[in-house]
């Protein structure tokens, strides 16, 4: 992986979040220590650490499907807090795919895609439609459009996920451990086209273990560990040269079956 | 040929093994027989199971006969042994056997459907005028083309066809069956309609944010609130013209009239209501989560009969001189309450069986709460609970019974009341109506359920999950 040409990314000045001290607790457990971050549009970020280290708390926070109780986050200059009205805001924006996909069971392919387009952007049906096609047919299945999500596999289904969230035509999309639960012959369908929409020029932040994903797309690798963020790096240096002991067992453990 | 050690583990497949039919015992009849029948016995050659396959045998024979016996007996009294018709009009003397000084031979034993035919006008209306008894047959028949309509799948304009069934359908069917002519003042309904737009205003404004950050929340529950006022007294106001029919009070209502009027309302408020009351409960504000919790407990505390007691007894008690509400829509009310308690758990079944990603998926697309129920939970939920909303409608509309004891006739209590008629006086004459009461229950309730059993094939085929 690391001899073929990275994805060239062009990042712009522009600030799409930046989380000033975040903190977070579940009951007395504390989940997430002084983040600090900014992500510039653009950006191509991994995250990767053990279980339990707060990568998911951490992204999760981003779309407010966590509350944070400290901090600031800001996402494209709104701030997340109790307003309402901001986070729904933030939500048309931020596209999220999930490790279980979260398509709904009870409607076909095309319409979990223009699901949020005719409700949320009140875009008429013919449009959202048109526009469910086009990502379809950018993540390869639009012949599934009429099928219901429990006839594809398990990697269709994330590509229709993944599409799902881009019919939203977001400026930031989250990936929570995208294959994590799928089996390794899907593995790499998924991956592809999450290189793909790199190649866009999409800013992500994607939550994975796939370290030769994070090689050939990311800009910047995070490690993650006991929440805080122990260590942040291109990915080469994060990969050739890691820092800190814990990225050091962390990396030996992952990549040396 | 000689192996040597290393290749002893060694394989390679050089052909396809052959794709072959089924043995007998899984396919055709032999198969149906086996995996049907005989399944207990599939390992025959042990002398246990034998045993108790044979055992089985035995005891589903003396089932199928002793139980054909009662049925036997049952078909034979309602239909071999029964009289039929009464040509002379000589009323109870046709079932009457010689012992009793009727022309049925000794020790005949049978149903007299001559009773329940002459009665039978007032089991279905009680004693709702003769001659005004089209006003009901048209609600019916209305009711029942709506119905139709709606349930079949082929026909266009379900769903308008849908929406004029709860909106405009029992507007009409108060107004025949009642006579409209409320006598609500246009004063009052016109106060309460500007009151209502009132509400629904504030509401608008809360939701454009003139109110304040907490308001916005609750504006869409302002703004319902609002139209619920509107709508509510549109109905009164439509409800108090005069179209010339002629009043005809509740109390003169009666048999299926009533229990079709009682069970179609607690049915079709209780599913709304349930679903209003489980999301309250599962909601993450306290005092809507309070307050259901309270509601449904309550209601399900105490039994129907104790509801209807104080909804006919105790209520009028409380209420201030000169307010007087129907009997009936005291019950309706009780009922409609009662059941919605019971809707509210089973929904909050379906629920909780949602898988909280749902929840999520459709947060992060940006819906609103109530837009992630309307489109993504509630589909899901109330298809997993089909069996248990269709349980508590069959259990509403037999509980239908219970307002005869509040002295509104249902069917049964109607057909109570014709037993008592010494005309008809007759040693079988209760039998009879029972056996006709119970096959009338039978109809609705057989139809509810094989509806429901349709919708869940067909929910479940478009799914394959």
């Amino acid at each position: 992986m690391a001899s073929k040409a990275k994805t060239k990314s062009v990042i712009s000045d522009e600030v799409m979040i930046s989380m000033d001290n975040v903190n977070k607790w579940y009951g007395n457990f504390h989940v997430l220590r002084d983040i600090n971050l900014t992500v510039h549009k653009g950006e191509r970020i991994v995250i990767c650490g053990p279980s339990g280290s707060g990568k998911s708390t951490l992204i999760r926070c981003l779309n407010r499907l966590e509350e944070h109780q400290a901090g600031t986050i800001n996402v494209q200059g709104i701030e997340i807090n109790n307003d309402l009205k901001n986070i729904d805001e933030i939500r048309r924006d931020v596209g999220m795919v999930f490790q279980h996909f979260n398509l709904f069971p009870h409607l076909t392919i095309l319409e979990n895609c223009t699901l949020a387009p005719i409700w949320v952007r009140k875009m008429p049906k013919a449009d959202a439609e048109e526009i469910a096609m086009k990502y379809l047919t950018r993540v390869k299945i639009p012949e599934q459009a009429h099928k219901y999500p429990g006839q594809l596999s398990g990697g269709q289904q994330q590509r229709v996920a993944i599409a799902r969230s881009l019919c939203m035509e977001p400026k930031l999309m989250l990936f929570d451990e995208p294959t994590s639960a799928l089996d390794p012959e899907m593995i790499k369908e998924v991956l592809d086209t999450m290189v793909q929409l790199a190649e866009d020029g999409m800013s992500m932040i994607c939550v994975t273990h796939e370290m030769g994903f994070a090689r050939k797309v990311a800009n910047r690798v995070i490690f993650m560990d006991e929440g805080q963020i122990v260590e942040q790096n291109e990915p080469e240096a994060f990969f050739n040269n890691p820092q800190s002991e814990r990225t050091k067992l962390f990396l030996s453990q992952i990549l040396d079956h | 040929m000689a192996v040597s050690k290393k290749q002893k583990y060694a394989f390679i497949r050089s052909e396809d093994a052959p794709v072959l039919p089924p043995p007998a015992s899984q396919a055709g009849i032999t198969g149906w027989l086996w995996q049907n029948i005989f399944a207990s016995m599939a390992d025959y050659s042990s002398l246990g199971a034998s045993i108790i396959s044979l055992m089985v045998a035995l005891l589903s024979v003396c089932i199928l006969y002793f139980g054909g016996i009662q049925i036997y007996g049952l078909i034979d009294f309602a239909i071999f042994s029964a009289v039929w018709s009464d040509p002379q009009v000589i009323k109870r003397e046709a079932c009457w056997t010689v012992d009793q000084g009727g022309a049925l031979p000794s020790g005949w034993h049978g149903a007299c459907w001559p009773f329940v035919m002459a009665k039978h006008k007032f089991i279905m209306y009680g004693p709702y005028p003769s001659e005004e008894l089209w006003r009901v047959n048209l609600t019916g028949l209305i009711g029942l083309l709506g119905l139709g309509w709606v349930l079949f799948e082929r026909l266009p304009y379900r769903k308008q066809v849908g929406a004029a069934l709860l909106t405009l359908y029992p507007l009409l069917a108060f107004i025949l069956l009642t006579g409209g002519n409320s006598g609500a003042s246009f004063g009052s309904v016109s106060l309460w309609l500007i009151i209502g737009l009132a509400i629904i205003s504030v509401g608008r404004m809360g939701k454009r944010g003139f109110l304040g950050a907490t308001f916005t929340e609750f504006s869409g529950l302002i703004g319902f609130a609002g139209w619920v006022f509107v709508i509510y007294n549109a109905i009164r106001g439509m409800a108090a013209v005069d179209f010339g029919l002629e009043p005809i009070d509740t109390r003169d209502w009666g048999g299926v009239l009533i229990t079709l009027v009682v069970a179609i309302t607690g049915i079709v408020a209780s599913l709304p209501l349930g679903i209003i009351l489980a999301l309250g409960r599962r909601s993450e504000m306290p005092v809507a989560r309070l307050l259901s919790t309270i509601f449904i407990e309550f209601w399900r505390g105490i039994p129907l009969i104790t509801v209807l007691f104080m909804a006919s007894v105790m209520l009028p008690l409380f209420m201030p001189e000169g307010v007087n509400f129907d009997n009936l829509l005291r019950a309706l009310i009780g009922v409609m309450l009662f059941s919605a308690a019971y809707m509210a758990e089973v929904v909050r079944g379906g629920l909780q069986a949602i898988d909280k990603g749902q929840y999520e998926g459709a947060q992060a697309m940006g819906l609103s709460y109530w837009q992630t129920m309307r489109l993504v939970i509630l589909p899901q939920a109330l298809t997993h609970v089909i069996p248990g909303i269709v349980n508590t409608f069959i259990g509403l509309f037999k509980d239908t019974t219970l307002v005869s004891i509040v002295g509104i006739f249902d069917l049964l209590g109607a057909g109570q009341s014709a037993i008592s008629d010494a005309a008809w006086s007759t040693p079988v004459q209760a039998l009879t109506m029972y056996i006709y009461i119970a096959v009338l229950f039978f109809i609705f309730c057989f139809g509810m359920s094989r509806y429901s059993i349709y919708m869940e094939n067909k929910l479940s085929k478009s799914r394959s999950h």
